[in-house]
């Protein structure tokens, strides 16, 4: 099986496999983790019982989706060297250490403090209980921080020299973690997930509210997912505008694919919105553009000259139509979210966000947008960045292990096997929880009622004994 | 030349230490699950799972900092021994996915009652611990390095010997399950774990003597490492140590002092480990890599090295607490879920 394979392309099909399966559950669990605190903090501060229920409903919903991105995880973090030994070898110097503090200073604290955000409120009581959860969402953020400055190293390569080996070398560590696109990937990212995760509790609380316009819990959590989406998508869109302007500067082939232009346009290059690109013909078949709006929204001037990819040699092309597309399919949704934050700001006005039936199942169909946004965004950018694996420097296919296709294929095969079995159970059981209401007396993973670790309620029968202990 | 020579040491002792807490760690978590189908009934089953459910994340990101910080600290090592390791990392990887989802799905299935994700732990825990053990065996029999890269074939590390370190891993880490259940739990389901105890502690004891009369065959560098004059001075403590924990750990299953057999258990882990450092130190690749010529440039040396001397006394004492919080016996009534 797979003789006569690629073995390198097999290789990236894995990675981005694996890597699409895994991003999707960090992005939900970075803003899930940062919701839940604020759940507790409102719980603690006003002591409504809503906030609990709330944080108890979606807390067993983060230990299903935490527990299969660790799984998905520690597949990528071991990925490196089994698929990608070359890079490992020449790059792990630099990027190396850049994850090495992403356990140190993240995964250590997350998962040190999992246990007792899922299972301890009871031995620990609220306050310790509070820190906890804190802990875990700044171990999420943490691990963003670190990843994306690696990520973004590989992207636009900073702070560096080559040792005789041929290995980079890093000689000033500050310029390598805070490289020239680290800034605005971090912040796009980590917006990104704070409105993945307000659509998907958006979501579930419209689902909800279709049924019951009443129930407490799904009202506030929907109207707290409203404002999110509210606030944070045009900042979304603004900031993704200045991360696309820093990668004209830094990695200008990237944009000439993600616009798809492949001629230069000495007296201001068009808009192309939609259209086929055609790679060996080298040019976009039925292109519908707007001329002169791509240098406006490029050089912010209509008449700006914009090279093409006919100022670059073929073999440094990256994927033109994936990257297209991708693109446009991210910043879509990004579209689609600004108009769900607007369509609800204005039923807020009116005083219909929990009755409007047509903004609760827009608001339902827009659940996994954030995922399918967070996916393309990536495919944009790690497309993008090919042929390279440290853009301009490392080629991808010196990159890869000196491995035989059937190796590759076989694994490529065995985890797309896990994966659907693994995912699909996840993915059921997930739906399973969001598909009921939360309810009065929520209970946590833990299966203990939280009002008795107040303390404020004597323990009760069957579910004291953790307490006495 | 000298600080980079030291790094390189330094760092080695770390990537062994993070080697040996995941270990020791997640060593009686996976052997929990090797043991589960000893235990068919379901509240022992549950009981068992709640006694590492708070814990289990963390014990797994050991082996996490194990594979980064090999790839931050020695990259080149990392470059060839994960192709050369392929098909038992891959396998590790996907026998912990399944023993990892499988802490929180057999909770949600509707199927009560021949959960299949009890047959994941199962599955899965088994898959890891043997796949671990074989790495170990393939590591130990040395690999084909050529230039930068590994040079051999993708079924290399498929050998009796690394069948039979990862038979012994599986045995070993069963014992660490078995007197890890012995220290958390009580009444019946105690009783079974100090039955399953004995016949444990005499497979690993069979295990520790397999692999130490087959390592010195392996190669004349392990021989003379251990027998040869002086060295037998250093090393001959090792199996009169590994005698005396027996002897200790024989008596603690007798008189069923619930707390000692785990960490007794655990100092047998620390011997032979340490027995497996004295065999390849100063290697990193036996016979063909040490670790200055696979350590990283010192710039990525020092820079980790200053977060690993602030933050691992800080995680560890964080682990500690959680585990501090979750210190006591579990009963079948206090379930987590």
């Amino acid at each position: 099986m797979f003789e006569g394979w690629d073995a390198v392309v097999l290789a990236r099909a894995q990675f981005a496999f694996t890597m699409s399966f895994h991003i999707v559950f960090p992005a939900f669990s970075i803003g899930l983790a940062s919701y839940l605190a604020v759940l507790e903090a409102l719980w603690l501060w006003t002591g409504r019982e809503v906030f609990i229920n709330l944080f108890n409903y979606w807390l067993k919903i983060f230990a299903v989706a935490f527990g299969m991105g660790v799984v998905s995880g520690i597949v990528m973090s071991y990925q490196f060297g089994t698929n990608w030994a070359a890079f490992s070898d020449k790059a792990g110097p630099v990027v190396g250490p850049l994850m090495g503090y992403e356990v140190l200073t993240a995964f250590f604290l997350e998962s040190g403090f999992l246990g007792v955000m899922l299972f301890g409120l009871k031995r620990v009581g609220p306050r310790l209980h509070f820190l906890a959860t804190v802990m875990v969402a700044i171990g999420t953020l943490i691990s963003a921080f670190w990843i994306l400055s690696a990520n973004s190293w590989m992207q636009t390569p900073a702070g560096y020299a080559v040792n005789a080996d041929g290995q980079f070398v890093a000689a000033d560590w500050l310029k390598v973690i805070f490289n020239p696109s680290f800034p605005f990937r971090l912040v796009h990212m980590v917006l990104a997930a704070y409105l993945t995760t307000a659509l998907v509790v958006g979501a579930v609380g419209a689902y909800h509210l279709l049924r019951d316009q009443h129930l407490a819990g799904p009202r506030v959590m929907f109207s707290m997912a409203m404002w999110m989406a509210t606030l944070v998508a045009p900042i979304q869109i603004l900031a993704g505008d200045q991360h696309g302007l820093n990668t004209l500067e830094h990695q200008p082939v990237k944009i000439m694919a993600m616009e798809g232009h492949f001629d230069s346009h000495p007296n201001g290059a068009p808009l192309i919105l939609f259209g086929l690109p055609d790679e060996a013909a080298a040019k976009v078949k039925y292109a519908i553009e707007i001329p002169k709006m791509g240098s406006l929204i490029l050089k912010h001037s209509p008449n700006a000259p914009i090279a093409g990819l006919d100022t670059v040699p073929r073999e440094n092309w990256p994927p033109v139509p994936i990257t297209f597309w991708s693109f446009r399919t991210m910043v879509g949704m990004g579209f689609l979210m600004l108009g769900l934050g607007l369509f609800s700001l204005w039923t807020r006005w009116r005083g219909t966000l929990y009755q409007t039936r047509l903004l609760h199942i827009f608001a339902m169909a827009m659940g996994p947008a954030g995922f399918i946004a967070v996916i393309a965004g990536w495919v944009t950018t790690e497309t993008g960045r090919q042929p390279f694996t440290v853009y301009g420097l490392l080629r991808t296919v010196d990159s890869a292990s000196p491995l035989a296709a059937p190796a590759v294929g076989s694994s490529l095969l065995a985890f797309v096997i896990v994966y659907f079995i693994v995912y699909a159970a996840g993915l059921t059981y997930l739906f399973r929880l969001m598909a009921a209401a939360p309810h009065p007396g929520e209970q946590g993973p833990s299966g203990e009622t939280p009002s008795h670790a107040a303390g404020i309620t004597p323990a009760v029968g069957a579910t004291a004994h953790g307490a006495a202990e | 030349m000298t600080a980079a020579i030291d790094l390189a040491t330094i760092w080695a002792f770390i990537i062994a230490f993070a080697v040996f807490v995941y270990i020791v760690m997640d060593g009686f978590d996976l052997g929990l699950g090797i043991l589960y189908p000893l235990f068919p009934n379901k509240t022992d089953r549950d009981v068992i799972m709640n006694s590492v459910a708070p814990v289990w994340d963390g014990n797994e990101t050991w082996l996490v900092l194990g594979g980064g910080g090999l790839m931050a600290a020695f990259p080149l090592a990392y470059a060839v021994l994960m192709p050369a390791l392929y098909t038992p990392m891959i396998a590790m990887l996907v026998g912990l996915i399944f023993r990892g989802v499988a802490f929180e799905f057999r909770w949600r299935t509707t199927r009560s009652e021949r959960n299949p994700w009890d047959l994941a732990f199962t599955g899965g825990s088994l898959l890891a611990a043997l796949a671990q053990g074989i790495a170990l065996g393939a590591i130990l029999q040395g690999v084909h390095v050529e230039g930068r890269h590994y040079g051999g074939g993708w079924w290399d590390w498929l050998t009796p010997f690394s069948i039979l370190t990862g038979l012994a891993l599986v045995v070993g880490y069963a014992l660490l399950g078995a007197t890890w259940l012995i220290m958390k739990t009580e009444g019946e389901l105690r009783d079974k774990a100090y039955h399953l105890g004995w016949y444990l502690l005499f497979a690993m004891l069979g295990a520790i003597g397999a692999v130490s009369i087959a390592t010195p065959f392996l190669n004349i560098q392990y021989t003379q490492r251990w027998l040869s004059w002086p060295n037998i001075v250093l090393t001959a403590p090792v199996p009169i140590a590994v005698a005396g924990v027996t002897v200790l750990l024989l008596r603690a299953l007798a008189n069923r002092w619930d707390y000692q057999p785990f960490f007794l258990s655990l100092a047998l882990f620390a011997l032979s480990y340490a027995g497996l450092g004295i065999s390849m130190y100063p290697y990193i690749v036996p016979q063909s890599m040490a670790i200055w010529q696979a350590a990283a440039p010192e710039s990525s040396l020092r820079f980790l090295l200053i977060g690993v001397a602030v933050l691992i006394p800080l995680i560890l004492s964080y682990t500690a607490w959680a585990y501090w919080v979750f210190r006591s016996k579990v009963r079948p009534e206090s379930g987590y879920h």
